[in-house]
């Protein structure tokens, strides 16, 4: 259960040419709602879009395969895409709506359809949650000096990524790490509690561990998610393969989700320990310590 | 929504139409129809309109599910009958004394007295109120039910969403405690604001900064800057939604899971 609960994983990529060129990895994100709107399963999706500033992206209503492309690539940090659900239902008119969630936005997102208070006729009209995994997420601030000490302006980053223990930066001529260990200290601090790290409320889960480059690691949870996954690839703009179980695949995922829920259980019985506030249980309560509840 | 309601009476594997009446009749045989009765203090009906804007169920709701006891707008009853669960609108002014002494009755007799909407719950914008109007210059003090009466359950909004409501009467209904947990826990959250995002999920270092809050505010006072929720408070009318929909105020896990078929 460290994976959360699932119909299905394997290894997937995008069979588009212009998607796999501009994706973070096998552009399952951008290949799942390009296709939901060309076959009108959604009419739009809230996307992480370019802002104002390099790599400060700002949630958008996509109503268009373009609009979807222009938000390729992995930002590392905010962008409160559930913020612009309700503008996409009221505004845009949307009535089946597609977002991309990191894991707590997700968590934000199926907490308002379980109890909608205060949320009228939002709920039902979320037809497609694509999470992604998400180890933590960085301030603005904090990706800026961390560019800055890798001694790149914003503008001729070409594109971002964490792995293999590093912060990589990759420009048109050459590419840049910084060791994961010198990024502390500029993560946001509410990811310190998060026990979700591969999106387990989402429809559809991807991200990159686990699979090779180029290609993601695809997790079916919901029906909703497997029938719209399944018709991707039928229709054969997802293409698939038997996702790697050993050391570099779903070992490897398993060993990060459960660092991740570890470190999480410890900050939370430290919480507690100080009568600081937690929405989730502490380790000595749970009969599974890390579950995410 | 008619298939949220149906899935919580575990109807939906049933065919369409035919099951649909069948078993709301079922239902409604094996348990006794709850009598609810409304009572409407300082708000602006605007709760009990989204209770009516649960158009496919509403008619099933009205006269299979529940019997109106009593209410204005509802029901042509003078005298407040026993009711099993009574919905309160608005918060009470201490100055009248109709409405504190309505609010008591309701108490006596009701099993249950719910806070419904964020004028009962919290105050909500009459916690802006301080009297020097005509004709009643002396109507100053508004105050959530629960300062004056014991209090089962609360369900914020300004108004609630239809569908809460109808996921609150289901519940009452099937006695799903579980469901209606977090609207017991609210009754204690009376004193709302924008800023307890602030003070209870940004100063504790809770935020992720999802935009939930954003979402979910009813007058457009928070928007997100940087990641964090910004608020104007000139536009807060202290509902209490914000922090409500926080999913770092509180996590209902194994309700999630169960929805999600998870």
């Amino acid at each position: 259960m460290v994976l959360g609960t699932y119909k299905e994983v394997v290894t997937a990529r995008s069979t588009d040419k212009e998607i796999q060129k501009i994706a973070q990895d096998g552009g399952i994100v951008s290949a799942l709602f390009c296709y939901a709107l060309d076959e009108k399963l959604i009419d739009g999706a809230v996307v992480a879009g370019p802002g104002k500033d390099f790599w400060k992206p700002e949630p958008m209503v996509a109503m268009s395969s373009d609009e979807i492309l222009a938000a390729a690539g992995t930002k590392y940090t905010f962008s409160p895409n559930v913020w612009m659900l309700k503008k996409a239902v009221r505004q845009y008119g949307l009535e089946k709506l597609g977002t991309v969630a990191i894991p707590c936005q997700t968590m934000g997102i199926r907490k308002m359809q379980s109890y909608p208070f205060g949320v009228r006729f939002l709920a039902d009209k979320i037809a497609l949650i694509t999470g992604i995994f998400c180890m933590e997420n960085f301030p603005f601030t904090s990706l800026e000096t961390l560019m800055a000490k890798m001694g790149v302006s914003p503008e001729l980053v070409e594109k971002m990524d964490i792995g293999k223990g590093k912060f990589w930066i990759h420009t048109a001529d050459e590419v840049l790490s910084l060791p994961l260990k010198e990024t502390h200290g500029y993560e946001q601090s509410g990811c310190k509690v998060c026990l979700d790290y591969v999106s387990e409320l989402s429809d559809v889960a991807t991200g990159s561990v686990g699979s090779g480059d180029g290609w993601s690691t695809v997790f079916t949870r919901t029906d909703a998610g497997e029938t719209i996954f399944k018709a991707a690839v039928d229709a054969g703009v997802i293409e698939t393969k038997a996702v790697n179980e050993g050391k570099f695949g779903l070992e490897m995922l398993t060993k990060l989700a459960t660092q991740k829920k570890e470190k999480a259980m410890k900050e939370i019985d430290r919480r507690k320990a100080m009568g600081l506030p937690v929405p989730y249980k502490g380790s000595s309560e749970k009969e599974d310590p890390l579950a995410n509840v | 929504m008619l298939a949220k309601i149906k899935e919580f009476l575990g109807m939906e594997a049933k065919p369409e139409e035919l099951a649909s009446k069948e078993e709301v009749e079922k239902v409604a045989e094996e348990k006794a129809k709850p009598r609810i009765g409304y009572v409407h203090l300082s708000g602006c009906t605007g709760d009990v309109m989204s209770l009516s804007e649960n158009y496919d169920i509403l008619a099933e709701l009205l006269t299979n599910m529940v019997e109106i006891v009593y209410g204005q707008t509802l029901a042509d009853v003078w005298e407040m009958p026993e009711m099993d669960l009574v919905l309160v609108e608005g918060s009470v002014c201490l100055q009248d004394e109709h409405s504190v002494k309505e609010l008591m009755e309701a108490r006596e007799k009701a099993g249950l007295v719910v806070a419904f909407g964020s004028c009962a719950a919290t105050g909500c914008f009459t916690r802006y109120s301080r009297g020097g109007q005509q004709a009643r210059p002396d109507h100053e003090s508004f105050v959530p039910i629960a300062d004056l009466v014991k209090v089962d359950c609360a369900i914020p909004g300004c108004p609630p969403s239809p569908e809460i409501i109808a996921k609150t009467v289901v519940a009452v209904i099937n006695g799903d405690m579980d469901y209606l947990q977090p609207m017991i826990d609210l009754v204690g959250y009376t004193e709302a604001c924008g800023c307890d995002l602030q003070y209870k999920v940004v100063n504790q270092a809770l935020c992720i900064g999802c935009g939930t809050c954003a979402m979910s505010c009813q007058t457009r006072a928070l928007t997100m800057t940087d990641g964090r929720p910004e608020l104007t408070s000139a536009r807060c009318v202290k509902c209490g939604i914000c922090y409500t929909q926080c999913p770092r105020s509180w996590w209902p896990a194994d309700r999630i899971k169960q929805d999600l078929g998870l």
